[in-house]
């Protein structure tokens, strides 16, 4: 509690023992003891009005500012009104005192939001500390002594120094040194992330065993952890429609309840139907529960605690509207490369036929490819384990388009495919795994193949069956690669439907007739980079792998700052937590609010229940919203 | 000029909103946003009269939160 709470609380525990002392008296007969019988009646009177005038000075005196601004229907006013006409009941002669109602009703919405204060102030802590990934500072070199600078000072090409246990403060190269970072207030995974020189370091991260000295490439407000949190933090400026629907519903709802009361206090007793004090009384109970600030506060509260949550799995949400369409999705689209592949090529086997010795073969393939930066060659040369003597390659050609032909060790080597092997007269055998097919032949003889293909990611498809367990009923990749590759892919990881050979033109085709027979929202899965036409042609566009792409962050409406896709089945837990926790308090608000509503209307409801109706609602409605933002991994 | 300020004491969410239009429509002010969750306000004016745009703001809102406190 900070200081003018703990103020506030006194405040209404001396109102609260005057009260009940007053009550006591009043009870007992002692005041009529010493005042008589139509005395004790004003001697109480003016006895409830010091606890109420303690607890609710501020109140009344809102409400005074209010009016004179020309502004009503405020919530400090309607209990101004709501609390002076319990007191005023005085005035009509044959009706039962409510002074007691009055000071309680005034004493117990002090204490509801006195509780309302402290909730949205844990929030906002737990929420600030969810954030605290900012580091205060830079260290610099200066003079040979390290000195801590603002890391807004820090240019753009000056090496920092991080020690460990500290934050990277900017993004940048490491020049010098090696060491381990704990990414995981970026990505919420827990396995550190190594760092070597020449690596690319991430803001944000923390350095957890070596010194690193690092070139920044970035100014502090351009550097990954500053996006994130600008980005987090602006979130709740998109609005979701739910919440602008509260915002309506908050503008309309407060003057009908309020000419409601009017209507209530004023027409039955005129028509004959029952006494002024009780239609007004009723009216009065009409006024208190008249406020909207239970779905005010938690509906915003329940979006922020969301997107926070989901921030901390390393799900960054780019605004409220983000979310609650990814609560409704049932369609996913998923590029394949870079998003179920990882979008390098390896070789997946090695077949060597003939009596050839396997590795002999690989050593053989990866010589001739020596000189080759082709992915393919590249594949090739990584997949050998020995080192490359180019000394061995007395000479190398590359047959454009079919493969390379060269001398190694004296011997003729092919590697390349069927029309290479056509080419020099060599009769080769096909495989049955799909992938590109590299046949190698040496001195003229088939030596068999190797099979190279984009290998799916580990959690690809655990991806696929979480998504499947949380409802979404289609998961279509769409690919320009090869239909056989497709297909074995779409196979191996359940895949409901694939399209393959596509143009990257195609693509928004292939969504848009997607779109036309998804009954809830699409989303469509990219890595950011050449998708972004796509990536806003879809309800929701994902981006992956995001962890210091620009591109990427700025392209999509949810980014993963990592490349599992496993994460998309984690973000639309949330989204669907969230959306059931904010449909969880309009209900609950709306709804007590019209039952008491009615029951005060009738005559059962009385000033308690409806001060109840209004703060402690509110107060019920906070805390679940409070839920949203925990979240679990799993 | 966007400057963010930090808001001091803003206590209800209807309120937030309520101040924010009201320095929506003070004269000099392009934008103005009031986040009431991380207690931020967001204005937006013209360079050359920024401060006396900012005093303003700062009046209004002594006017009509005075609980409510800018944190310059």
């Amino acid at each position: 509690m900070n200081k003018k709470q703990k103020k506030w609380l006194k405040r209404i525990l001396l109102a609260l023992a005057i009260f009940f002392t007053v009550m006591a008296l009043d009870e007992f007969g002692v005041l009529a003891g010493i005042f008589g019988e139509p005395g004790a009646l004003y001697a109480s009177f003016a006895l409830y009005l010091i606890p109420y005038l303690i607890a609710g000075h501020d109140v009344l005196l809102k409400a005074w500012r209010n009016i004179r601004r020309g502004e009503a229907f405020d919530e400090s006013f309607l209990m101004a009104v709501a609390t002076i006409g319990a007191f005023a009941m005085i005035f009509f002669p044959d009706t039962e005192p409510h002074m007691a109602e009055g000071a309680a009703v005034m004493l117990f919405y002090q204490v509801g939001e006195l509780f309302q204060s402290y909730a949205v102030g844990k929030s906002r802590k737990s929420i600030a500390a969810m954030m605290d990934i900012a580091p205060d500072y830079a260290n610099i070199e200066r003079d040979g002594a390290l000195v801590q600078v603002d890391p807004d000072e820090v240019q753009i090409g000056d090496i920092i120094v991080i020690k460990p246990g500290e934050r990277v403060p900017i993004d940048g190269i490491v020049v010098d040194g090696a060491s381990q970072l704990d990414t995981a207030a970026l990505t919420g995974e827990s396995v550190p992330r190594r760092a070597d020189e020449g690596d690319e370091v991430i803001s944000g991260c923390i350095n957890m065993t070596g010194v690193l000295r690092v070139r920044t490439t970035k100014l502090f407000g351009a550097s990954t952890v500053s996006r994130i949190l600008e980005l987090v933090e602006n979130a709740s400026e998109k609005k979701a429609h739910t919440e602008n629907f509260i915002t309506r519903f908050a503008r309309v709802y407060t003057p009908i309840v309020t000419f409601a009361a009017l209507g209530i206090a004023v027409i039955p007793p005129l028509l004959g139907m029952g006494a002024w004090p009780d239609w007004i009384l009723r009216g009065l109970t009409f006024l208190v529960v008249s406020c909207p600030c239970a779905l005010v506060i938690s509906v915003p509260l329940s979006f922020f605690g969301g997107i926070g949550g989901a921030s901390k799995l390393g799900i960054l949400v780019k605004g409220s509207n983000y979310l609650e369409a990814l609560s409704e999705v049932d369609t996913v689209v998923f590029d394949k490369t870079g998003t179920l592949t990882n979008g390098t090529f390896n070789v997946v086997a090695i077949h060597a036929e003939g009596g050839v010795d396997p590795d002999y073969m690989l050593s053989m393939a990866a010589h001739a490819e020596a000189f080759s930066d082709h992915p393919i060659a590249v594949s090739i040369k990584e997949a050998y384990d020995g080192v490359i003597e180019q000394g061995r390659v007395e000479q190398a050609a590359e047959e454009s388009g079919h493969g390379v032909a060269a001398t190694i060790d004296g011997r003729e080597v092919l590697v390349g495919n069927d029309k290479l092997m056509a080419a020099h007269d060599v009769s080769w055998n096909d495989c049955k795994i799909t992938g590109t097919i590299l046949h190698v032949a040496i001195d003229g003889s088939y030596a068999g193949h190797i099979v190279i293909a984009d290998v799916v990611k580990d959690d690809a498809e655990q991806a696929i069956s979480d998504l499947h367990a949380a409802g979404v009923e289609r998961c279509i990749m769409l690919t320009g690669d090869r239909d056989e590759v497709a297909h074995a892919v779409a196979k191996q990881l359940g895949l409901d439907e694939y399209h393959a050979q596509l143009l990257p033109g195609d693509k928004v085709e292939q969504v848009e007739r997607i779109l036309e027979t998804a009954r809830g929202n699409l989303a469509f899965v990219g890595d950011g980079i050449n998708d972004a036409p796509v990536l806003t042609r879809a309800d929701v566009g994902i981006a992956m792998g995001a962890m210091g792409s620009d591109a990427a962050i700025e392209a999509a409406d949810i980014v993963l700052m990592d490349d599992k896709p496993s994460n998309i089945a984690r973000a639309i837990r949330v989204a669907r937590k969230t959306m059931r926790i904010v449909h969880q308090n309009i209900v609950f608000a709306i709804g007590v609010k019209v039952l008491i509503l009615a029951l005060a209307a009738v005559g059962i409801a009385n000033m308690w229940l409806a001060v109840f109706g209004d703060v402690g609602v509110a107060v019920i409605a906070i805390l679940n919203a409070m839920r949203a933002m925990s979240v679990k991994r799993d | 000029m966007r400057k963010v300020f930090k808001l001091d004491e803003i206590d209800c969410a209807v309120c937030a909103g309520k101040l924010e239009e009201a320095i929506k429509k003070l004269d000099g002010v392009q934008d103005a946003k009031i986040n009431f969750l991380t207690q931020k306000l967001t204005l937006e004016a013209a360079d050359e009269d920024f401060d006396a745009v900012l005093e303003s703001v700062v009046k209004l809102t002594a006017e009509v939160e005075p609980d409510c406190e800018i944190l310059r």
